[in-house]
């Protein structure tokens, strides 16, 4: 992980109201794995005080220049415009200087590759599923189910679908694919699918569904978290959550930021997870 | 007409004498936005700065306070974390192996909810060889009696400072709450009861609501405001505590560079503290120390000590 001081490469608008930025990053793919994050510098003049973090879509490389120059590096954002800091970012522009620390934290566990791997995404929450999506092709197959409130929430579908990628879409209203929840269509793949692992993020009453179904079917759960942070580096410990087995007397708090944001469903305390106020995420806000 | 030489040959001395310690220069980190100094190793060499201080410890480990834990508001930030450590003996097992090799002095921040607590953690601390001072933190309510905080009350504060020094032989820094009437006065309590520093200050007291949930913003409802919002009621602290006091005074509050450094130092604090800067930038401290130094050049100073308490009034 490192602070880079580097460039927006491009800032564009892929629906209303979600937009999607490229920053070079010379050296950061290497060393990103699916399911980091990175915290993102808005500007340097304050407000706001502090970085937001931001979930790693995509690494990559694109053609330099001029033919003499090695490939830019780059890693990609997706993002909702939900508050001060993203009214910010949709207004950046090619060329403008932003920092970004990273890549951070804990991603997805993808070292036991058996069985059918279903990934579940709600919004925004799509985000750290593609990186995901790219490495479980190579030895699985894989199923992508994409949950929004209308067709605008539905992103990047055509991305993961040629990767391999098989998908499903659905809508609150049925403007796009199925009318009704992402985790109508995950029952339906459990059922089918006894030997499933599952991956979701999203909202936390959507991560709560999907746990409920994964319980029911016992299908392994991995979750992608969001919090609210300071630092991203666990030296604030603003960004807690209770692990399972947490008690007053024998307390068990997980830094998001590094013992997350992926976490293994079994791992947390379910019970008080995420009954503060939703805020709405906007691909970490 | 003769162009006036102004760089100096050599460059300028940023060492300074705190307490008994010698520090390469006048910049660490605020208790609590530090972790205990290897959270921040990937991003800075640990022996550029003056000391380390660590996140505050406490005789058993501390959970701390429900989530939301933070909110940000203009130019600062507000957090209740509740004082989350890992106490003082996973502290000396897990965490000062790694404090063993860096060549930096440690500064150990310290809390307690009972004066016997405080003494506890202050023996306990006098025999852990790499630590080379203790932060007393006195901003917490004091259990046994009332929940009035340690800090607020001259003759409490007094009392816990004296407890201490009683258990320590190694330097003493008395970290202050800005959330009285009068600073000064406290400031004097502790000086009497044998602190050897006095930082200034730690957070201010602040709240913010949600409109739209009408709920506050954070689970403790209220917390602790920091950052650059928080900075001019620091400099005014540390100006009116220098003067109250003869000890060597730490400033902090609201540093994000060197500038903002440099008022604490002219107002005559001998050290200065970074703290909510870190989580900005995790390498905000090293900014800090080459602006000081680019600011001695140019000023024509050789010693960042004809700089300390240099404020023209």
């Amino acid at each position: 992980m490192k602070n880079y001081r580097t460039k927006i490469i491009s800032n564009q608008e892929v629906s209303p109201g979600y937009y999607r930025m490229r920053i070079l990053a010379p050296g950061f793919g290497a060393k990103a794995r699916a399911g980091q994050f990175v915290m993102f510098r808005v500007q340097r003049s304050l407000p706001p005080l502090l970085r937001r973090p931001f979930g790693i879509f995509k690494v990559g490389f694109m053609e330099p220049d001029c033919d003499d120059m090695p490939p830019k590096e780059y890693v990609e954002i997706l993002y909702k415009v939900v508050g001060r800091g993203t009214t910010i970012m949709e207004a950046l522009h090619e060329g403008d200087g932003v920092e970004l620390l990273g890549p951070l934290g804990n991603g997805f566990d993808v070292t036991d590759t058996d069985g059918e791997m279903i990934l579940v995404g709600g919004g925004i929450g799509l985000v750290p599923l593609y990186m995901l999506a790219s490495e479980l092709v190579e030895h699985s197959s894989v199923r992508l189910l994409m949950g929004g409130r209308t067709r605008d929430d539905i992103l990047a579908v055509t991305e993961f679908e040629r990767l391999g990628v098989e998908t499903y879409v659905s809508t609150d209203d049925g403007s796009l694919g199925e009318e009704g929840l992402v985790t109508k269509v995950l029952e339906r793949k459990l059922q089918k699918y006894p030997n499933a692992k599952v991956f979701a993020c999203g909202p936390m009453p959507m991560l709560r569904a999907v746990r409920e179904k994964c319980l029911d079917y016992n299908a392994p759960l991995q979750v992608s978290l969001e919090e609210f942070m300071a630092c991203g580096v666990g030296a604030c410990l603003g960004c807690v959550v209770k692990g399972a087995g947490h008690t007053e007397e024998t307390p068990s708090y997980l830094c998001t930021c590094t013992a997350g944001p992926v976490f293994k469903a079994d791992y947390l305390d379910w019970e008080k997870l995420g009954q503060t106020e939703e805020t709405e995420c906007g691909g970490c806000s | 007409m003769a162009i006036e030489q102004k760089t100096p040959t050599t460059r300028p001395n940023l060492t300074v004498d705190l307490a008994g310690m010698r520090l390469r220069n006048p910049v660490m980190p605020a208790s609590g936005t530090f972790g205990y100094g290897e959270e921040y190793a990937p991003f800075l060499d640990l022996e550029d700065i003056g000391a380390i201080v660590t996140k505050g410890l406490s005789l058993k480990p501390k959970a701390g306070n429900p989530t939301p834990r933070i909110a940000e508001t203009i130019s600062g930030m507000l957090n209740a974390i509740g004082l989350q450590n890992v106490g003082i003996e996973a502290f000396q097992k897990h965490k000062i192996p790694f404090l063993r090799t860096v060549n930096t002095p440690v500064i150990a921040n310290f809390f307690g909810n009972t004066l016997e607590e405080y003494g506890a953690v202050a023996e306990q601390l006098e025999e852990i060889p790499e630590i080379a001072a203790a932060e007393l933190n006195i901003s917490c309510p004091n259990v046994k009696q009332g929940g009035i905080v340690f800090g607020t009350d001259p003759q409490a504060a007094s009392e816990v400072v004296r407890l201490v020094r009683s258990k320590l032989t190694k330097p003493l820094i008395v970290k202050l709450t800005p959330n009285v009437t009068d600073i000064t006065v406290v400031a004097k309590a502790v000086e009497d009861a044998g602190a050897d520093a006095i930082c200034c200050i730690n957070t201010l007291t602040g709240m913010s609501i949600d409109i739209h949930t009408r709920k506050p913003r954070l689970a403790n409802k209220t917390g602790g405001l920091s950052g650059p919002a928080i900075r001019p009621v620091a400099v005014r602290m540390v100006h009116q505590v220098v003067q109250a006091v003869s000890v060597p005074v730490i400033g902090v509050g609201g540093i994000v560079c060197a500038m903002d450094a440099l008022e604490f130092l002219i107002a005559g604090a001998t050290a200065v503290q970074v703290g909510t800067a870190n989580f900005v930038d995790p390498s905000a401290m090293l900014t800090v120390i080459r602006g000081i130094e680019e600011f001695c050049v140019n000023e024509g100073l050789d010693d960042i000590n004809q700089l300390i308490g240099s404020l023209r009034v």
